[in-house]
């Protein structure tokens, strides 16, 4: 036999390496419910991109399509450089073609549900210590030391015995949060993280976000808080109906939006 | 006040009856109840074992698994257990020694024990199966999602989060099936297996004491079945550490 020189895989290209997060015409079907209709997206290291549009426009999805809990039906998805190999699932629709290389992936993602989503059967500190020390091979005394900096940096090392029942709402997303950032991830994926809250439970969680935006966390945020965008992204776009209608600065979208859609979306929502 | 309830009890014989060792027949009862013991353990483990996979294969597996496990609770459940031990018990070993005689290796003596276990387990494992794939239905799936979107492996997702969340959900149902599983136990009586009613029964005919040994067989029974409860009862609030405290309704 010899052997035969491969073409060196898409997912080694260098020259995306200071892209964090990279979508190409991605579309997502539910059946016959078009959700996404082709939408690319990019964001640097540092980004913080928000995400905004009204319900149903398919943020989620979008957001969910990055880690591969929904897999796209067409599309590129790179993360850090690297492109999430997909393959017919033969309904015309895709699957994952390397459950290793999803997982790996994903073990670097931070993601952030709008439920929170903690392990009811865990503690709050083994919820943050659980990924790191089963998925990434962490040695337990040293995620158990990290998870205490990050439990202290949430507010919330004196609970960190509590089972996650036991917590505020406010005080489960913070917890979740400190959970994401256990696996130091590369990007953070916030989906609605406040929208579960009380009113008066908002706040703390939206300081701790603004943290992370402050030191320079690359976050794809989904919100519906439109101040809180303006304050904290670098980069906003707004989703209408599955399309990227329109895509800009925090200024420019807010100050001068351009489309009509846009123009109506922020006179709703204030 | 103690005396005058066990004076009569004396004079009638009864601790001679039940004396552990021969002329009595407390040795026996107590074998059988050692064999009950272990048949009941061996049958709720396997069934837990062939419940979990039912479960998981009911919940996730591909169309010809499910059908399969659909074929299996539905049967199990549907013909009366007795028929049911009496087909495994002596069908399995049959089985086993024709695939060994197939293979080219010398048949085996499968024991009572391994033949009662496996037909026990059998039955136990549908309703286990059903028991959990509900239990794994209620644990919230935002739970399991999370796991996956922090790259969990599927082995990973099961160990680490899916049973422990779904264990406060299936506690009730897998005590009621360890119940039965003890009681099962006396269809191998049937069979000739020396479990605690064959062994009861033995001494009663024996003895023509039917009254005094069918009492102790029973006191037998409930003393297992209560202290089982005692250890269902902590294994329960253990599971349950992680869930709110269930609100007093009235
Ligand atoms: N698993 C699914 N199966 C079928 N349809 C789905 C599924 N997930 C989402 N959809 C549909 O896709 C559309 C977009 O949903 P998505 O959750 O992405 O919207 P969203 O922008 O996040 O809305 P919201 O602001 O309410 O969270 C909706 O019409 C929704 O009903
Ligand atoms: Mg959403």
């Amino acid at each position: 036999m010899t052997a035969t020189i491969r073409a060196i895989p898409r997912n080694t290209v260098s020259d995306a390496a200071a892209e964090a997060i990279h979508i190409e015409d991605l579309h997502k079907t539910f059946g016959t419910l078009h959700v996404l209709k082709g939408v690319s997206l990019s964001a640097r290291d540092g980004d913080v991109v928000a995400v905004i549009g009204s319900s149903g426009s398919g943020k989620s999805t979008l957001l969910r399509c990055i880690n591969c809990l929904e897999s796209p039906t067409s599309g590129v998805i790179r993360v850090n450089g690297e492109e999430i190999r997909l393959k017919p699932d033969g309904n015309g629709s895709t699957v994952p073609a390397d459950r290793k290389q999803i997982e790996r992936i994903r073990s670097r993602l931070g993601m952030v549900f709008q439920s929170f989503n903690l392990w009811n059967h865990l503690t709050l500190i083994e919820n943050v210590i659980e990924v790191p020390v089963s998925v990434l091979g962490v040695k337990r005394e040293r995620a158990t030391a990290e998870a205490e900096k990050l439990l202290a940096r949430v507010g919330l090392l004196e609970k960190r015995d509590i089972y996650p029942a036991f917590l505020s709402g406010g005080q489960q997303q913070r917890g979740a949060i400190a959970r994401a950032l256990a696996v130091q991830p590369r990007v953070m994926l916030f989906d609605e993280p406040t929208s579960a809250l009380d009113p008066e439970l908002v706040g703390e969680v939206l300081a701790v976000i603004a943290g992370l935006a402050r030191e320079g966390r690359t976050m794809i945020l989904v919100t519906h808080e439109m101040k809180f965008a303006r304050e904290v992204a670098t980069h906003v776009v707004f989703l209408h109906e599955g399309r990227l209608e329109e895509e800009g600065s925090p200024d420019a979208l807010f100050s001068s939006p351009k489309s009509e859609r846009l123009q109506q979306f922020i006179r709703r929502v204030g | 006040m103690t005396e005058s309830l066990l004076l009569p009890l004396a004079q009638t014989g009864v601790f001679e009856l039940l004396a552990p060792t021969p002329p009595g027949w407390g040795g026996n009862l107590l074998r059988g109840f050692i064999n009950s013991m272990g048949i009941g353990m061996g049958a709720f483990a396997l069934g837990l074992l062939i419940g979990t996979g039912g479960a998981y294969g009911k919940l996730y597996g591909g169309a010809v698994l499910r059908d399969l496990l659909k074929v299996y609770t539905t049967l199990i459940r549907a013909v009366p257990e007795l028929v049911l031990v009496l087909l495994i018990f002596f069908a399995v070993p049959d089985v086993i020694n024709r695939t060994l005689d197939t293979l080219g290796y010398r048949p085996i003596d499968v024991s009572g024990l391994v033949a009662g276990i496996a037909a026990l387990g059998l039955v136990q494992g549908a309703y286990a199966t059903e028991v959990l794939r509900g239990a794994i239905l209620a644990v919230p799936q935002g739970q399991i999602e999370a796991g996956r979107a922090f790259g969990m492996t599927p082995t990973m997702l099961m160990r680490r989060i899916t049973l422990p969340a779904m264990l406060p959900f299936a506690i009730p149902g897998l005590a009621n099936l360890w119940l039965v599983a003890t009681k099962n136990t006396a269809l191998l009586a049937v069979v000739g297996f020396n479990e605690l009613t064959l062994e009861t029964r033995q001494a009663a005919g024996a003895t023509k004491a039917y009254f005094t040994f069918f009492m102790a067989a029973g006191v037998l029974y409930l003393l297992l079945t209560l202290i089982s409860n005692i250890f269902i009862g902590r294994v329960e609030h253990w599971a349950r550490r992680g869930l709110p405290p269930i609100a007093e309704s009235r």
